[in-house]
């Protein structure tokens, strides 16, 4: 038999999803346990249990200066840049998507400087956005929409102008106006692809935000993981990497089950 | 006594010329069926029927009003594929018949309600009450296209146009949407325009078959000329005129 036709079972499938995981906490822990018995004071490669013991402090001891766990405090800075970064980015790439792919007069103004734009690297924008915006939330999140942006244009306008011209024009000779057109028939058929998009620039978006708080902030995951690198303190950064994957993870899983729930007529029909 | 005249249309992209000289009338209620090969232009004739594209000489007048530069209310239109909205219900798209020419595409309250119940009565005439509240794509191909003809009549369009509406349908439901649809004609007595490739369907469902073929045909250059109209059919006659018996008299009858 063809490997290409070989077909699994649920729980061989679940048993080899976990397998890397499984493998890559092994070697983990063997790499750790050779580097501590020759060294005892070793930082690089903690033990699980010590990462689990200081994650469990992060997680419920408070700072001792301000009263506030440190931990949730990171959290919720960060998450609150991401989500305005990325929310403000959605929005105005759904409108200009919208006006690109719809509308051939904006099309001819603005894709080809979209195009252009999109090719300038957002990180090298970081100073500039700093002397601008100064160093408080405004530069971050700027930079999150900035680094974001560009993508979700091309991207939606993209999705916009595959939209059948047939429903387009069966639109129009249902008496539907420009406008009408716009929010009926292709906003609705774009909100799934929106979502896939928001998807697909959380990644960037989450480096942006960890680049601009590493540089200046005085709270945030990023500008933890990059202040307790001075002290080689790895359980900590290891916390952290781990706890920003895991909401990454869960976002990205959030959006595609809101994908599905949301618009069932997009799984059937696309 | 003219309804649609298309007088003298010329169409081409860049310099290769798709349809030229055609010249025709059709009368209010007529059902025109449009043959011929591919590439012969009746798409394309189609899409100028629907204002969907400006010829480049000549002009169609619906009605006598000024010739269309968009596609309009007046004009209905149901294609092969992608007659439907994917992202609105049964139901939904019914509705969008109505209410896609008010400012935000909607309607509201009392009038919605009116609207709801009137969308539920078109889709018990054409057979679709059971799936309502489903999406198209659950649908099969003919409910689709069942669909489409019941949502570009709900405009009330002067004109209704069919570019292979059945194509892509199999042999059975394709008779059964000729009876669907002979039904609604003889209710509507609406003016129709189909595209098909199927010559017995034409006949079928025609009054008139017009036949799009190119009169010149150049060997070294076959897109140097367009195509035209070269047969206009009488489909009661199975297009066949000279076997209709002009004398009645002298003539032996069998029934």
């Amino acid at each position: 038999m063809r490997i290409i036709n070989i077909r699994l079972g649920r729980p061989a499938v679940v048993t080899l999803a976990l397998l890397p995981f499984i493998a890559a906490l092994i070697v983990y822990a063997v790499a750790s346990d050779i580097r501590l018995t020759a060294n005892p004071a070793d930082r690089l490669l903690p033990a699980p249990g010590t990462v689990l013991t200081t994650a469990g402090q992060l997680l419920s001891e408070p700072d001792r200066r301000s009263g506030d766990i440190l931990f949730w405090q990171d959290t919720w800075a960060s998450l609150q840049r991401l989500l305005l970064g990325v929310g403000i980015s959605a929005t105005i790439g759904l409108i200009f998507g919208l006006l690109i792919g719809l509308i051939p007069v904006a099309r001819a103004l603005l894709a080809q400087f979209v195009a252009v734009v999109s090719m300038i690297p957002p990180l090298a924008l970081l100073p500039i956005l700093f002397i601008v915006f100064g160093l408080g939330e405004l530069s971050k999140v700027v930079l999150i929409v900035i680094g974001t942006l560009p993508f979700l244009i091309r991207d939606l306008s993209q999705r916009v102008l595959e939209v059948p011209q047939e429903l387009v024009v069966k639109a129009q000779t249902l008496g539907a106006s420009t406008w009408v057109i716009a929010i009926r028939v292709v906003l609705p058929q774009m909100m799934p692809r929106l979502i896939q998009a928001v998807r697909l620039s959380l990644g960037p978006a989450w480096l942006f935000l960890i680049a601009a708080e590493a540089i200046a902030a005085d709270a945030g995951l990023g500008y933890r993981i990059f202040l307790v690198r001075r002290y080689l303190a790895m359980d900590v950064i290891l916390t952290y990497v781990i706890w920003i994957t895991l909401l990454a993870f869960v976002m990205d899983w959030g959006l595609r089950t809101l994908s599905r729930k949301a618009f069932p007529w997009a799984e059937a029909g696309l | 006594m003219s309804f649609v005249t298309v007088e003298n249309l010329f169409q081409s992209y860049g310099r290769r010329p798709i349809i030229e000289r055609v010249n025709v009338t059709v009368a209010e209620g007529e059902f025109i069926s449009i043959v011929g090969a591919s590439g012969c232009g009746k798409s394309t004739f189609l899409r100028l029927l629907l204002a969907q594209e400006t010829p480049t000489r000549g002009e169609i007048r619906i009605n006598g009003a000024a010739p269309a530069r968009e596609p309009g209310l007046d004009r209905g239109i149901v294609f092969q594929r992608y007659s439907v909205f994917p992202h609105l219900t049964v139901r939904e798209n019914i509705l969008a018949g109505e209410s896609f020419r008010r400012g935000w595409g909607r309607f509201w309250g009392a009038e919605r309600r009116d609207a709801l119940a009137r969308a539920d009565e078109t889709l018990a005439r054409i057979g679709l009450d059971h799936v309502a509240d489903q999406y198209p794509a659950t649908l099969s191909g003919g409910m689709q296209q069942r669909l489409a003809i019941g949502q570009a009549l709900v405009a009330r369009p002067k004109v209704l146009l069919l570019d292979e509406p059945f194509g892509a349908l199999d042999p059975g439901t394709r008779v059964q949407m000729h009876d669907f649809l002979t039904e609604l004609r003889t209710q509507t007595q609406m003016t129709v325009f189909m595209v098909t490739h199927d010559l017995g369907e034409a006949f079928k469902l025609g009054d008139r078959v017009l036949v799009f073929d190119k009169v010149r045909w150049d060997p070294q250059d076959p897109n140097l000329h367009g195509a035209t109209i070269t047969y206009d059919f009488d489909a009661c006659t199975g297009g066949i005129p000279f076997q209709t018996l002009k004398e009645d008299i002298h003539v032996y009858h069998t029934a």
